[in-house]
């Protein structure tokens, strides 16, 4: 029947899109002859959408040199992230905040140990539209306008000196891990914010695009998507109760960019850092952390910090 | 007809010509306005992408691995052959499924019967259920829960099968109903038996529209990315989907698309617009081929 055949040839030829993709797949797995590449298997990583450029330049750099190791990264976010590896579905959880009382909970009942080790550093940065003048703010400042019962919507509700400018605020959304560090520092409890009069998206582009499209802009977001977009945007220095501190690499990584300095982490499960490759792997990437956090756009720890975590993986 | 009548009628005409010309021209304005508000969403959308993207697609492009390190070497090879693949398996899982729930539903259920009438007004409730909960159904019964299969593509297709099935079941009976009775009743006349006259007659009269109806809901399955992400397709997979469907990890267009926008660096992020390419081309594809499947078999009755 005609039409029968019609329809067999299209499956047919979707079929055979997916087999000739599959012989690719081993002749290049089989041509990589990089040195010293005699380990195999596969590592599972997922969580935070932040540390993801890390762990995927990480795995890059690492299955150049290890051909036979196929890593994959997933960045589901740092809870479902935690969630997935508290089940055993993953090796390794990327988080941009460090674990919670209740994911170790999970963590124990479900059997998995893990180690928590730093491999980078990121400062979550309040910015502004360039035609919005602000210098520096005080956290207290900051959490008056984000506090949850805030009503602020223009900046000179929140300081005399400051400029006369209705505001347009925008933030991560709830799921992300920046959200909860910056809520957790600012407004003092982790997850509550105002949720009149702001916008919220789960992707930074969006607040990035947001802040500079809007002449009251103003949000944050982590250091890279500033980086990324410092023509764009103005940083807002930030007073911890010590001064000004403008966020830059150097202030985020020495801390000194307080309170909003933070590190982020990648938490390799007990057991699989007994495998070889994943043991390999997480050294390889604490040992080239500065090169990987350069090519992921990250602030890089410092080398005291570098030396604390690879005495965990070791160890 | 008295010369005074007609008169009259005359003036009617004029005056509500007049009326009708002023509402005859702002109906067709305000069908202008909505024809040319679609489109030109449309087209600024496309040649946005087009501009962003066009001079990414490449062989490479549809060959290689995705990188952090080398966005302009970047590739969506594991994304493109895991989201064919996906829709290979999901294709293979609704058309058998939704074809025969059709076939009983509008050849054999007795709608005098109150269940048959409650599956009816689920599967049409289903079809509106938001793609997400079908994601959390997928976690909890097929990743996790009663199948266990894992993060794996088999996961994903099935998931993706479930959220399409309703609309694949109700174009399946729209297309078994528009087969006229004559057709049957001739059939079963000349002693056939009912399962003779479903299989050799009904079936194959509805099989265009079955067809059309398959491939139109494989054009919904092909975009979804919230279902996805919960069942566990990832953004970075250097290797091609293991061609054993219940192995290994895999990505698809849609998460590529994601991750992408969502990277602070610009060069990823134009990875974004090639994968939304790729996409589109593939789903202009696919509604060509229904569009064909339709007009080269579509039968006048």
């Amino acid at each position: 029947m005609r039409k029968w055949l019609a329809l067999a040839v299209t499956a047919v030829m979707a079929l055979g899109v997916v087999a000739c993709g599959s012989d690719d797949e081993e002749s290049n797995s089989g041509g990589g002859g990089g040195s010293g590449g005699d380990l195999s298997g596969n590592i599972r990583i997922d969580g935070s959408s932040t540390v993801q450029p890390f762990a995927q330049a990480a795995a890059e750099l690492f299955m150049g040199e290890n051909p036979g190791v196929k890593i994959t990264v997933g960045g589901a976010g740092t809870g479902d992230g935690f969630e997935r590896f508290c089940r055993g579905e993953t090796q390794i959880s990327d988080a941009s905040r460090p674990i919670e009382d209740d994911e170790v909970e999970l963590c124990k009942k479900e059997g998995v140990d893990f180690e928590e080790v730093q491999v980078a550093s990121d400062g979550i940065t309040v910015f502004t539209n360039p035609g919005l003048e602000v210098k520096c703010l005080t956290t207290a400042q900051l959490e008056k306008i984000f506090a949850p019962n805030s009503t602020v919507s223009n900046l000179s509700e929140v300081g005399p000196q400051l400029p006369d400018a209705e505001l347009a605020l925008f933030s991560p959304g709830a799921e992300s891990g920046t959200f909860d560090f910056f809520t957790e520092q600012i407004n003092g409890e982790e997850g509550v914010q105002r949720s009149k009069g702001i916008q919220t998206s789960a992707d930074d582009n969006v607040i990035v695009t947001g802040v500079s499209g809007e002449e009251g802009g103003l949000g944050y977001a982590g250091f890279s998507f500033y980086e990324q977009n410092q023509d764009k945007l103005n940083a807002v220095s930030v007073d911890g109760g010590s001064g000004c501190v403008e966020p830059t690499s150097e202030t985020i990584q020495s801390g000194e960019y307080k309170p909003l300095a933070r590190p982020i982490f990648m938490y390799p499960s007990a057991k699989a850092l007994k495998q070889p490759e994943v043991k390999a792997f997480m050294e390889f990437a604490l040992e080239n952390h500065q090169e990987i956090a350069e090519a992921a756009n990250i602030v890089p720890m410092s080398e005291q910090q570098a030396t604390e975590s690879q005495s965990k993986v070791s160890g | 007809m008295s010369v005074a009548e007609a008169r009259i009628t005359r003036l009617a005409v004029e005056r509500s010509t007049r009326g009708e010309q002023i509402r005859e021209l702002a109906f067709r304005a305000a069908l202008l306005f909505s024809l040319g508000f679609g489109f030109l969403a449309l087209a600024v959308l496309l040649i946005d992408v087009l501009l962003d993207g066009a001079s990414l697609i490449s062989y490479d492009f549809l060959t290689k691995f995705p990188s952090q390190i080398f966005p302009e070497r970047s590739g969506i090879s594991s994304a493109l052959q895991g989201t064919l693949y996906l829709m290979v398996l999901t294709a293979v899982f609704i058309v058998p499924v939704g074809l025969a729930t059709a076939v009983y539903l509008e050849e054999y259920a007795d709608r005098d019967r109150w269940w048959n009438r409650l599956i009816e007004v689920n599967i049409q409730n289903l079809a509106a259920v938001p793609s997400i909960v079908y994601g959390i159904l997928g976690l909890t019964f097929i990743v996790r829960g009663a199948l266990d299969l894992g993060a794996v593509l088999l996961a994903g297709s099935l998931t993706l099968g479930l959220l399409v099935l309703p609309v694949v079941i109700v174009v399946a009976r729209e297309a078994i109903r528009a087969v006229p009775s004559s057709i049957r009743e001739g059939s079963l006349a000349l002693g056939a038996t009912h399962w003779q006259t479903i299989w050799k007659q009904t079936l194959p009269g509805a099989l265009p529209g079955i067809a059309t109806g398959v491939i139109l809901a494989l054009s919904r399955a092909i975009g979804e990315t919230a279902p996805l992400i919960l069942v566990g397709a990832i953004a970075f997979v250097p290797f091609n989907p293991d061609p054993n469907p219940a192995e290994g990890q895999y990505s698809a267009i849609p998460i590529t698309i994601l991750s992408s926008v969502s990277n602070p660096d610009s060069d990823v992020q134009a990875l974004a617009s090639g994968a939304i390419i790729v996409l589109m081309a593939i789903l202009l594809v696919m509604n060509g081929g229904a569009v064909y499947l339709r007009n080269r078999y579509e039968q006048k009755w």
